[in-house]
């Protein structure tokens, strides 16, 4: 038997605003009865756009009835704007948690949601956008890739919980694992390199250039000097025999500038003292 | 609240007589039969009389009992002993509908490079007779059918199945868990080979199985150790749930009868009144051949895991082949083999009585459940 929570009891033996609003602002369904839960969420707004009722028909199992009547409860009162930014976890949290073969249904309550608010604005989210995955239970590749990327998951079974994708004939599977691994490669958002005080960046530059530069340099017999830093410049002085070096320049490119941007920050530029 | 369980093919509660019997074999009698002293000397005679109480069930002999922990091992055991007798022979035959007991482990076989053949069923829960006579080959070397579909009822004509095969020397299984004590067996008369029961569908404990392997049939055991039930299958006996086996065997036998009357006219009564009181309510499995203790009713458009809850409320102890209610997605195999409609598929429930059931229980779920699927269908969308 299920875990259930004391919150989805209430809201599955006594769910709130059941029904359907006449003439309503907005309309979204989502589920089907092949796929074993559906959902129907109708909201009215005041003049000032905000919701001031909203009704949901459920069909499916206990944690889908209790997502759907604790998505009204969460709604009723938010302006558009607010309430479209619910997200399925604040709805499991909503309820005290869902066991997590259950997460789909608030899944599926967000969709409703933002179905029902895209019908209010006029728009229309595209029907199935992507390629179809999970013939199962109708579930594309995008929206696989959104499960995923809002909820981190990392296992098929994760999706599967979350998007209901992979829980019939598991022929997706090796599909499901590929969206996986695509995913968790994708480059992060570039973490915000700590920005550096003057005097850290400077210093961190003199330990690069000790550190990382100047013993390759001094084996030819030349060096380097740190003359000053004014920005992201970085102007140095050639001693010894890089002074008289031909490919001097080339040397302060490849070597001390990629050291630099490797070691203190990407966007740092080395230019030579004007002699 | 007094809970009403129809849950029954779920599992039974142990009969008071059963329990009585089985309790002096944990603090007492607790020895063990292979010992040489008294304490575990005396054990053996009472084993005897437990395996002959459990052949008497079901016509056999006693020599052909072998007890097992539970109905999983007895199919576990009866399938690796035919592969291994003939292991020329790649091919298997069974059904769409059985238990992951043999189910899950036909997929497995296949995985090792065995054909599997599973016959589909109709509309009714039948099976495909004449298919499965025209997949018996030369190189099936086993074919293992159930007895009674546990979500259903349904019974297959199993002794038909097993003379059929007999005819093509091809070894005959049937996993009878959900048949033993519900309906009349007598394996002296058929041609069955190797039968399946399991103790805690008839009022003994779990733990406790047994496995029926017709004399002069080839076997080779599973659990390979001791010398226990003559080298058939190695580990200490579990005494006391044997114990309980036999006398549960026996109080099955005693109350056969019963079962084929009061327990089948309290589910006629329970079924015919949700069909009355109930729209778009049907039957699943046909009603010609089914195990008296079972009824299994679609009411559409809405999902069996709230009902069971709602029922639960009320005390009412179900079960239902809907997806949500196992933890997978989709509705059960069986319901699917069939091809019972998604939109009856979700909300079947399955109410399975035992002799302990009363017409208060079945008073109740009448007039408990009607209000129930009408409310679902009113949270419904399709509705």
């Amino acid at each position: 038997m299920w875990e259930y929570t004391d919150k989805v009891k209430k809201h599955f033996l006594q769910p709130s605003n059941v029904g359907e609003i006449e003439n309503p602002d907005g309309i979204g369904d989502v589920g089907s009865l092949s796929c074993g839960d559906a959902l129907r969420l109708t909201f009215k707004l005041d003049e000032n756009e905000k919701i001031i009722d909203a009704k949901v028909k459920t069909f499916g199992c206990a944690s889908a009835i209790a997502s759907g009547s604790a998505l009204t409860e969460m709604m009723i009162g938010k302006t558009v704007t607010e309430a479209e930014e619910i997200s399925n976890q604040q709805i499991a949290d909503y309820l005290g948690g869902l066991p997590k073969e259950k997460m789909h249904c608030s899944v599926m309550g967000q969709e409703a949601l933002e179905k029902a608010i895209a019908c209010y604005r006029g728009t229309t989210i595209e029907e199935k956008e992507g390629e179809l995955v999970c013939e199962c239970f109708g579930v594309t590749d995008l929206e696989i890739i959104r499960a995923v990327q809002e909820n981190n998951l990392k296992t098929i079974e994760e999706v599967t919980n979350f998007t209901k994708a992979g829980g019939g004939c598991e022929r997706c599977h090796g599909d499901i694992a590929k969206i996986l691994l695509e995913v968790q490669h994708q480059p992060q958002p570039e973490e915000k390199q700590p920005q550096l005080s003057n005097i850290q960046k400077m210093r961190l530059i003199e330990e690069t250039i000790e550190r990382e530069i100047r013993p390759s340099l001094q084996l030819d017999g030349g060096d380097i000097e740190l003359i000053d830093i004014i920005g992201n410049r970085v102007i140095v002085a050639t001693r010894g025999a890089c002074s008289a070096c031909k490919s001097a320049p080339i040397t302060l490119k490849n070597l001390v500038e990629a050291k630099l941007r490797e070691f203190v920050s990407p966007d740092l530029v080395v230019e030579e003292v004007s002699k | 609240m007094k809970p009403v369980y129809v849950d029954n093919n779920a599992t039974t509660r142990v009969a008071p007589e059963v329990f009585a019997a089985m309790e002096p074999y944990f603090c007492e009698m607790y020895g063990n039969p292979s010992s040489m002293h008294s304490v575990g000397g005396t054990i053996g005679p009472k084993l005897k009389a437990a395996r002959k109480q459990v052949a008497d069930l079901i016509g056999a002999q006693p020599d052909e009992i072998i007890f097992t922990s539970c109905g999983t091992e007895s199919d576990n055991t009866a399938v690796h002993a035919a592969l291994t007798a003939d292991p020329a022979r790649r091919h298997i035959v069974t059904s769409r509908v059985e238990h992951p007991a043999i189910g899950s482990l036909a997929g497995s076989l296949s995985k090792q490079g065995y054909r599997i053949t599973e016959i589909p069923v109709d509309g009714d829960g039948c099976l495909d007779m004449k298919l499965l006579e025209e997949s018996l080959t030369p190189d099936t070397a086993l074919t293992s059918i159930m007895w009674a579909n546990n979500e259903t009822g349904v019974i297959f004509p199993v002794e038909k199945i097993a003379a059929m095969c007999r005819q093509r020397g091809i070894t005959f299984h049937t996993d009878a868990v959900q048949a033993v004590g519900k309906i009349p067996i007598n394996l002296a008369l058929s041609h069955i080979d190797m039968l399946s029961l399991s103790g805690h569908k008839l009022h003994a404990p779990k733990g406790v199985g047994a496995l029926y392997v017709r004399k002069g049939t080839k076997f080779s055991p599973f659990m390979i150790g001791g010398h226990q039930e003559k080298g058939r299958r190695a580990g200490t006996e579990n005494v006391p749930g044997i114990i309980a086996l036999g006398k549960a065997c026996e109080l099955a036998g005693a109350n056969l009868e019963k079962e084929n009357t009061i327990v089948k006219s309290l589910r006629d009564r329970l079924e015919s009144e949700l069909i009355r009181l109930i729209p778009e309510a049907k039957v699943n499995g046909t009603v010609k051949a089914r195990t008296p203790n079972t009824s299994n009713i679609s009411f559409a458009n809405i999902e069996g895991e709230s009902i069971l809850l709602m029922l639960n409320e009320f005390g009412i102890c179900a079960s239902s082949g809907s997806a949500c209610t196992s933890g997978s997605l989709e509705p059960s195999h069986v319901m699917r083999a069939m091809g019972v409609p998604f939109t009856m598929a979700h909300g079947s429930i399955r109410f399975s009585l035992s002799i302990y059931n009363t017409e208060e229980d079945i008073e109740r779920i009448i007039k408990e459940l009607p209000p129930i699927v009408k409310r679902l269908r009113e949270l419904s969308p399709f509705t």
